[in-house]
């Protein structure tokens, strides 16, 4: 059974959120996706899908020269062609926000920092604001941080919602993204009601997935998001941003999400304020099918830098 | 012609990004100068030397000419089918009828993009639909009844098992080649021979078919494809030796049919017009449920005899829905059926658009409120945008009468009993839908409502394994699955 409100405990307030049909939910995903573009609308298409772009690394291995080529890459995609935009913000760990603030500055691009326990969640809520806290004192824009999936689950919303209100107190003035971690969540249903709880609590983005897990992003999981964006638009006045991460590597996958967002949500929400795609690989096949926009001809993966 | 659904109006296009006009090509399709009628295996003038034009709605360019068939045409077809059946198709053992239809069926699926682009050229809908419905679905009936023609004693066991002999069944526009796979398919696996008429505005993807039929040398006579209009059909109806009668269409020719039927006591299934309720509960998946209605009403340009056309939505979300909706509806694109892109093609015929336009004008007039959104359409050709009328109480022609195009009137409701009673107060019965999450109330709704075909949370969804078939003024008989076969045989306990 779907439940169509979360009620708070202490409160007694509750949130009200549609139900999701899974079958016709994602026919009408798969029927966006087959929506084709125009030739010449294609750069514009490119371009904005690189506007968009969270570059992201975030491993264990990642060493100061990693971050600082990631940011080069950041403000300067394609060193050969000057008319190719900047990307949104690199994403990466705390402990690399001050080399990146240092490599982004005079640039538009923004330091997004994970932080409260990123990928997990699982430490005390003291723990991961003094995180959120050290990373926004580093010089982070942006904060991403992941819903308490295990109080959400097993029925304890009234924790993850005031979590999600502490990390937002934490962050001061930077942007705040609520990673729901689509994949954990079990149903559209669940991914509506994460949607709308993380939203009631004061995120500014509501986004798909850490990356860590091999379910992420996809488009049915995505318009579930919007649907849930522009229900909380209409009750509250308040324009919540979406971001989509983990498995998108393609341009062509990246315009099947910008169709999702501009059918959804209208072209509001097609900017960098609004909407953003967190990648490590799909750079450069943006890249590579902007160049053949230019040459009329595929080059290859050595045309493009690594990083 | 796209519109965004936000606060702003703008749309992807003003953002410098434009769908592109992905048109289908058209090479593959080899359209003659004129046709002549099947029949006995052969393509064959008509006897009186008459033939009628059949255009694109979209453009109203002629296509084509094609053969009339008068009543001695119709004529020879019958004695062709009849001299089939008893040299071949009775004897045949339903094994090797089977390998027929299995041929059949996948020759429409080798040759699916033509006959999806000659359907969309000849008929007017969208190619996506053409492409992704009408070929699948037509394949999938004959690979599904070439699958009994040999079990047919499984299916209704104990029973002395017989076909009726030469089958008539006179076939709709709004469907051209999936209906000829409805009707054939299960007649000829039942060892039926069979005179068909397509309709007169959409006769070409039959007669396609009908070079598939030569293609897998079927056996002469066998099927015959009869084209013309109203006198044709009646040749078909009245003929002596027609020993059983299908019809698709509108409820009128079907009563007309009917009388003909009862007076020589002859077997008819009939699948007539409908007014289908859309009940929408508060409860319900809103934004899907958004979708389910717009595939309701808008599929095929509402030319669909199970079209939910009338919306019942529940009061306490009403004006949220309709408002919701009508964003969506800006969404829609309306233009050239090839364009791989376009949700919404031509009316199918001038009649045809005249109909619609009488119907919404008397409706406005009987004080509904009208919404169309801002797309533009083509100069040329039959187009109606998608609309629709809000205000509308039971009593208004237009919750009434079949439209049978783009058109969704809106009725709201408070209760379950109330959306019941409005949903079953219709001479009609094909079809309805329930949009809910509780899982009681669609079962509930279900038992009570009188219609041949319920959709719960879904709509438009077709299977040749189902059977499908109206209650009331929408016909009798059922097509697809058991319940079709038993329309096409003598003593299987089912209605033939």
């Amino acid at each position: 059974m779907s439940t169509s409100n979360i009620t708070f405990r202490k409160t007694g307030s509750s949130i009200k959120v549609t139900p999701v049909d899974e079958v016709s939910l994602e026919a009408r995903a798969a029927s966006l996706a087959t929506r084709s573009i125009k030739t010449d609308s294609k750069r514009a298409a490119l371009h904005l899908a690189i506007r968009c772009m969270d570059l992201t690394t975030l491993e264990g291995a990642d060493t100061p020269e990693k971050v600082a080529s990631l940011c080069q890459k950041a403000k300067r995609p394609d060193p050969s062609n000057h008319d190719v935009p900047s990307v949104a913000a690199v994403c990466i760990y705390p402990e690399m926000v001050h080399h990146a603030v240092e490599a982004t500055e005079g640039s538009s691009v923004k330091v997004a920092s994970v932080a409260g326990a990123f990928p997990s969640g699982l430490s005390t809520i003291e723990a991961r604001t003094a995180d959120i806290a050290d990373a926004v004192k580093r010089g982070a824009d942006e904060i991403d941080i992941v819903l308490n999936r295990s109080a959400f689950l097993a029925g304890d919303e009234q924790r993850a919602f005031e979590e999600i209100v502490a990390s937002k107190d934490a962050c001061g003035k930077a942007h705040l993204k609520v990673i729901l971690e689509v994949g954990e969540l079990g149903s559209y249903d669940k991914i509506r009601q994460a949607s709308m709880l993380a939203m009631t609590a004061g995120a500014d983005f509501i986004k798909t997935s850490t990356g860590k897990i091999s379910q992420a992003s996809s488009l049915p999981r995505v318009l579930c998001m919007a649907e849930a964006v522009r229900d909380f638009a209409q009750q509250t006045d308040i324009s919540v941003g979406i971001k989509a991460a983990g498995g998108i590597r393609t341009a062509k996958q990246a315009w099947h999400y910008l169709v999702v967002i501009g059918e959804t949500l209208g072209t509001e929400w097609l900017s960098p304020e609004m909407f953003r795609i967190g990648a490590s690989s799909l750079l450069n096949d943006v890249l590579l099918q902007l160049k053949r926009l230019d040459s009329g001809s595929y080059s290859g993966p050595d045309y493009v830098t690594v990083d | 012609m796209v519109n965004s659904n936000s606060k702003g109006g703008s749309s992807l296009e003003d953002f410098g990004i434009e769908y592109a006009s992905a048109i289908e090509s058209t090479s593959l399709v080899n359209i003659k100068d004129k046709y002549g009628l099947f029949i006995d295996g052969n393509f064959v003038d008509s006897s009186s030397g008459k033939s009628f034009k059949t255009l694109d709605p979209s453009t109203e360019k002629p296509l084509s000419v094609v053969a009339e068939a008068s009543s001695d045409d119709v004529d020879r077809a019958v004695r062709a089918a009849g001299v089939a059946y008893e040299k071949y198709w009775k004897k045949m053992p339903g094994a090797d009828r089977a390998r027929y239809l299995f041929r059949i069926a996948r020759h429409l699926q080798e040759r699916a993009r033509e006959f999806a682009v000659l359907e969309t050229l000849d008929g007017g809908k969208p190619i996506k639909e053409s492409r992704d419905v009408d070929l699948p679905l037509a394949a999938a009936h004959f690979f599904y009844h070439a699958g009994w023609a040999d079990k047919l004693e499984y299916a209704f066991p104990q029973r002395q098992l017989e076909p009726h002999g030469v089958v008539g069944q006179i076939i709709p526009w709004n469907f051209p080649l999936l209906m000829a796979a409805w009707k054939l398919a299960p007649a000829l696996a039942c060892g039926n021979t069979v005179v068909l008429k397509p309709a007169e505005t959409t006769p070409l993807t039959a007669l396609l078919l009908a070079e598939i039929i030569r293609d897998v040398d079927l056996p002469p006579g066998v099927v015959n494809i009869v084209t013309g209009a109203g006198e044709t059909g009646s040749a078909i109806v009245e003929h002596p030796e027609v020993n059983k009668l299908a019809f698709t269409g509108s409820t009128e020719v079907g009563k007309l049919i009917q009388r003909s039927a009862i007076r020589r006591n002859l077997p008819l299934t009939l699948e007539l017009g409908g007014k289908a309720p859309h009940v929408i509960f508060e409860d319900a998946a809103l934004d899907q449920a958004i979708e389910g209605v717009i595939n309701g009403i808008f599929f095929n340009q509402g030319h669909v005899c199970c079209a939910g056309s009338r919306l019942l939505v529940q009061e306490s979300i009403a004006d949220n829905f309709i408002d919701r909706l009508q964003k969506r509806i800006e969404l829609l694109r309306v233009g050239n059926p090839l364009d791989k892109n376009t949700d919404i093609g031509a009316i199918n015929s001038q009649a045809q658009l005249e109909r619609i336009d009488q119907l919404v004008k008397a409706g406005i007039e009987e004080g509904a409120e009208v919404f169309k959104p801002s797309c533009s359409l083509p100069e040329n050709g039959y187009w109606y945008p998608p609309t629709v009328l809000t205000g509308v109480q039971q009593s208004h022609r237009v919750a009434r009468e079949e439209i049978f195009g783009p058109v969704l009137v809106v009725q709201t409701f408070r209760t379950p009993e109330e959306a019941l009673e409005k949903a079953n107060n219709t001479p009609y019965g094909l079809s309805a839908g329930i949009w809910t999450e509780k899982g009681s109330l669609i079962h509930w709704m279900a038992e009570r409502l009188r219609a041949g075909v319920i959709w719960a949370n879904t709509f438009n969804k077709f299977d040749p394994t189902s059977p499908f078939g109206g209650y009331k003024e929408s016909g009798f008989g059922r097509e697809g699955g058991m319940h079709g076969l038993a329309a096409y045989l003598k003593n299987s306990g089912g209605r033939s």
